[in-house]
């Protein structure tokens, strides 16, 4: 590690020592002091474009954007004053001035960075009337909607999508006030370069983007007495809803979330989990036969569908490469279609499937018609986000979290149904980087003879974005590589492309940490952005805490789904396993520019 | 690998975006490609592709996009930032309404909304017939006449709201005139 110079500067008085290269506003955190801002993302590139950072800077007669300022020797910084506390407070009254005065009925009502900004600063009233935008609103997009009139050009959308996601789909057009951030020439969404991922609607500090909102139908499918209604949960969701009811991240709450999908009326309550172990089963088979020389390698893993959209539009050439494992999701709408309406003697047209996922694009991955069964039938009928759900919870008055007077012999069962509620804890660290690979890993190794075989791959969790490794399995050098960030799997790919690096298997996600940090997850508390390594390194471990406690630990040794295939589907990999469990991609156009 | 190119759709796409423009531009482009930094060069490239077509199509910023490989949500946003970047065909007639301090003040602003009424276009669009296209300039160095409009090399001065269909109908039959003369 080269050693940093230290530069000498005060702040507000106080006298500090940071390293070179720091800005005003991190400089500033060292000593108790959040500056204000609003464009700023420190996961993202500094424009320094909405000024509400600005600081005092002695003997430089204007007012400096702290976010993107780097200190320098000597340096007195004021961050507080009359007079910037009028020019920031004034900064954002002119943003709200040509802003829908529509808080009341907004989505992002009592999660928004401009209103909360707004009170920070004082703004408690409005004396100027601006010009409205009047942009039409595009809701064209299965996962993402688009309402440029709520958009406030911070650009942090435009930077997400071009700098971690690598797909450039959002620009900002035209100039001035009439600016607008959309795909190019204004297409529409689901005609764009957009891979779905949502990240966008993650980072966007109003409601600029939102996802697209299916809680209408679940509600209208839960009242509805001639519906067979189940649930599914993906990993991740355990990790995180917890913060939409206050509780710090990283905590978990499978049993309360199971609890509250039943008082919400749900017939049955199952865990995408049972889905996880069963993509495992089915994609370690793939793979050790892909290995053995039946098919190309390596072995691009298939569960996110952001990736997938990603592969399709991007890097369509190496289709051949992905597993063609439809995603737990997919497998376990299947199962409760099929298995499950069997065993229970239901029609499967009168069962109506809701998934809870971190995700937005897997809003789009259900309504892929490689999705839906003969009939015209969709294997997931609804898809809700991690804040969808939360916010269902909420709006029926459920409260397990803070209510003292429950009855606990009257409660709810806090466990998942059988038979696709038994899951392995292989299962549940899909829901974070590295999580696919080192639950493929777990059942290779054991496939492969190793008795007994290992159970935890630190080197393949893959906090930093991008890891590869080497892993010795029964004699063999397996070469994997783990990436989350499609600007990350991008590397990657064109390596493979390139053929500089001959891995075996390569698993991606597109979001910033996996499942963990998906477009759907909840809006992080206050103090803290979406991405936040803090923020994902909690979710994450509390992921891998339910895998350690779990006795079960490997997908293939879920006494469930051993079930599964002798009572239903067979062999591993057979006719019927590839019928139901199996999809293909195809290249999409328009074809994306990296 | 032959599976591998089974699946690539580049040599098409590319293939489609070479014939959107004519043969010296995509010999440009690829000549900007052999250099350092070629997007540099995208703002040399739109400059031709305007001159050769008067104005620059969806299409022919993709097909930009493609072959110089700079996503087309930054072609666009390039294209749609500077004012002499037309996204649509010009118009037989070119308004130019002055929107420089003195027209301004004067109330420019009053004019165009006339015209816009009239016409039902914005800045930098053409009629539905391709008869007239609205720009605005910065001065047209006619402050004493403000505030001023120019239908092509015509300059009218002191033009208020209530002028603008008189001279708008003014100039459509002269363009009929000489349209018919030949």
């Amino acid at each position: 590690m080269s050693e940093k110079k230290l530069i000498n500067l005060t702040i507000d008085g106080r006298r500090l020592q940071v390293e070179e290269g720091t800005t005003i506003l991190e400089a500033a955190r060292h000593l108790g002091i959040r500056i204000p801002s609003l464009c700023y993302h420190p996961d993202l590139s500094l424009p320094g474009a909405c000024r509400v950072c600005i600081v005092d800077v002695k003997d430089m007669g204007f007012y400096m954007a702290s976010c993107s300022v780097q200190v320098w020797e000597g340096m007195e910084v004021q961050t507080n004053s009359p007079e910037i506390r009028e020019a920031r407070r004034d900064i954002v009254e002119l943003l709200l001035d040509n802003h829908p005065k529509e808080c009341q009925t907004c989505e992002r009502d009592g999660n928004c960075e401009l209103q909360n900004l707004a009170y920070a600063l004082g703004v408690r009233e409005r004396l100027f009337e601006g010009e409205r935008k009047d942009f039409p609103c595009d809701d064209s997009s299965y996962s993402v909607v688009r309402e440029p009139n709520k958009c406030i050009l911070c650009g942090r959308c435009v930077r997400v999508c071009s700098e971690i996601q690598g797909v450039t789909n959002l620009g900002r057009h035209g100039r001035g006030f009439r600016t607008v951030v959309s795909p190019a020439h204004g297409a529409r969404m689901d005609e764009s370069v957009c891979i779905q991922c949502g990240q966008c609607v993650a980072v966007c500090p109003t409601a600029a983007f939102l996802e697209k909102d299916n809680t209408d139908d679940v509600w209208a499918a839960l009242a509805d007495p001639s519906r067979h209604v189940v649930v599914q949960t993906a990993p991740a969701i355990r990790a995180t809803i917890g913060e939409g009811f206050g509780l710090p991240p990283g905590t978990t709450n499978t049993g309360r979330m199971v609890a509250s999908l039943r008082l919400l009326g749900f017939d049955g309550v199952f865990d995408t989990n049972f889905g996880a172990d069963l993509t495992i089963v089915e994609e370690s088979a793939e793979f050790l036969r892909r290995l053995n020389g039946q098919g190309p390698l390596p072995m691009l893993t298939s569960c996110s569908p952001g990736w997938i959209n990603f592969l399709e539009k991007f890097y369509p050439q190496l289709i051949p490469l992905a597993s063609t494992c439809r995603s737990p999701m997919s497998m376990t709408s299947v199962l409760l279609k099929t298995y499950y309406a069997q065993s229970r003697g239901i029609d499967p047209r009168n069962i109506y499937v809701v998934a809870v996922m971190p995700c937005v694009a897997k809003k789009y991955e259900a309504r892929r018609p490689e999705h839906y069964m003969a009939e015209g039938i969709p294997w997931t009928d609804a898809v809700l986000t991690t804040r969808g759900l939360i916010w269902m919870i909420k709006s029926y008055g459920i409260d397990l979290w803070t209510l003292q007077s429950i009855d606990f012999d009257n409660f709810p069962r806090e466990t998942f149904d059988d038979p696709l509620g038994i899951s392995s804890g292989a299962a549940d660290i899909f829901g974070t980087t590295g999580g696919v690979m080192e639950a493929t890993l777990r059942t290779a190794v054991a496939r492969l003879g190793e008795d007994p075989g290992r159970l935890d791959f630190h080197e393949v969790r893959a906090v930093e974005g991008l890891r590869e490794a080497t892993v010795q399995i029964a004699g063999r050098e397996i070469r994997v590589a783990v990436a989350n960030g499609l600007v990350n799997a991008a590397t990657i790919l064109d390596e493979i492309v390139r053929g500089e690096k001959q891995y075996h298997i390569v698993e991606i996600m597109a979001c910033p940490g996996g499942c963990i940090g998906g477009g759907g997850q909840p809006y992080p508390p206050r103090g803290m952005k979406a991405m936040d390594p803090e923020l994902l390194a909690l979710r994450a471990q509390a992921l891998h805490a339910i895998d350690g406690q779990k006795t079960l630990r490997r997908s293939h040794e879920n006494p469930a789904i051993q079930r599964l295939y002798a009572d239903f589907l067979g062999e591993i990999g057979g006719p019927k396993a590839h019928e139901l469990l199996h999809t293909r991609y195809a290249p999409k156009l328009p074809r994306g520019i990296r | 690998m032959t599976a591998i190119a089974q699946t690539d759709n580049l040599p098409e796409v590319l293939a489609a975006a070479r014939a959107e423009l004519p043969g010296d531009i995509v010999a440009f482009i690829e000549e900007c490609l052999r250099q350092e930094h070629p997007e540099s060069h995208l703002i040399a490239v739109l400059h031709k592709v305007q001159e050769h077509f008067g104005y620059l199509a969806c299409e022919k910023l993709d097909a930009i996009a493609q072959l110089m490989r700079i996503p087309a949500a930054k072609v666009a946003g390039v294209a749609t930032f500077y004012h002499y970047f037309r996204m649509q065909p010009r118009g037989r007639l070119m308004i130019n309404v002055c929107m420089g301090t003195a027209c301004y003040v004067k109330g420019a602003e009053k004019v165009v909304d006339r015209i816009r009424e009239e016409l039902g276009i914005d800045f930098g669009q053409t009629t539905t017939d391709g008869i007239f296209s609205l720009n605005s300039a910065l001065c047209l160095g006619t402050c004493g006449l403000a505030p001023v409009v120019m239908i092509n090399d015509e300059v009218h001065g002191k033009v208020t709201p209530d002028q603008v269909p008189a001279l708008l109908e003014k100039a459509m039959l002269k363009a009929r005139e000489s349209m018919e003369q030949g």
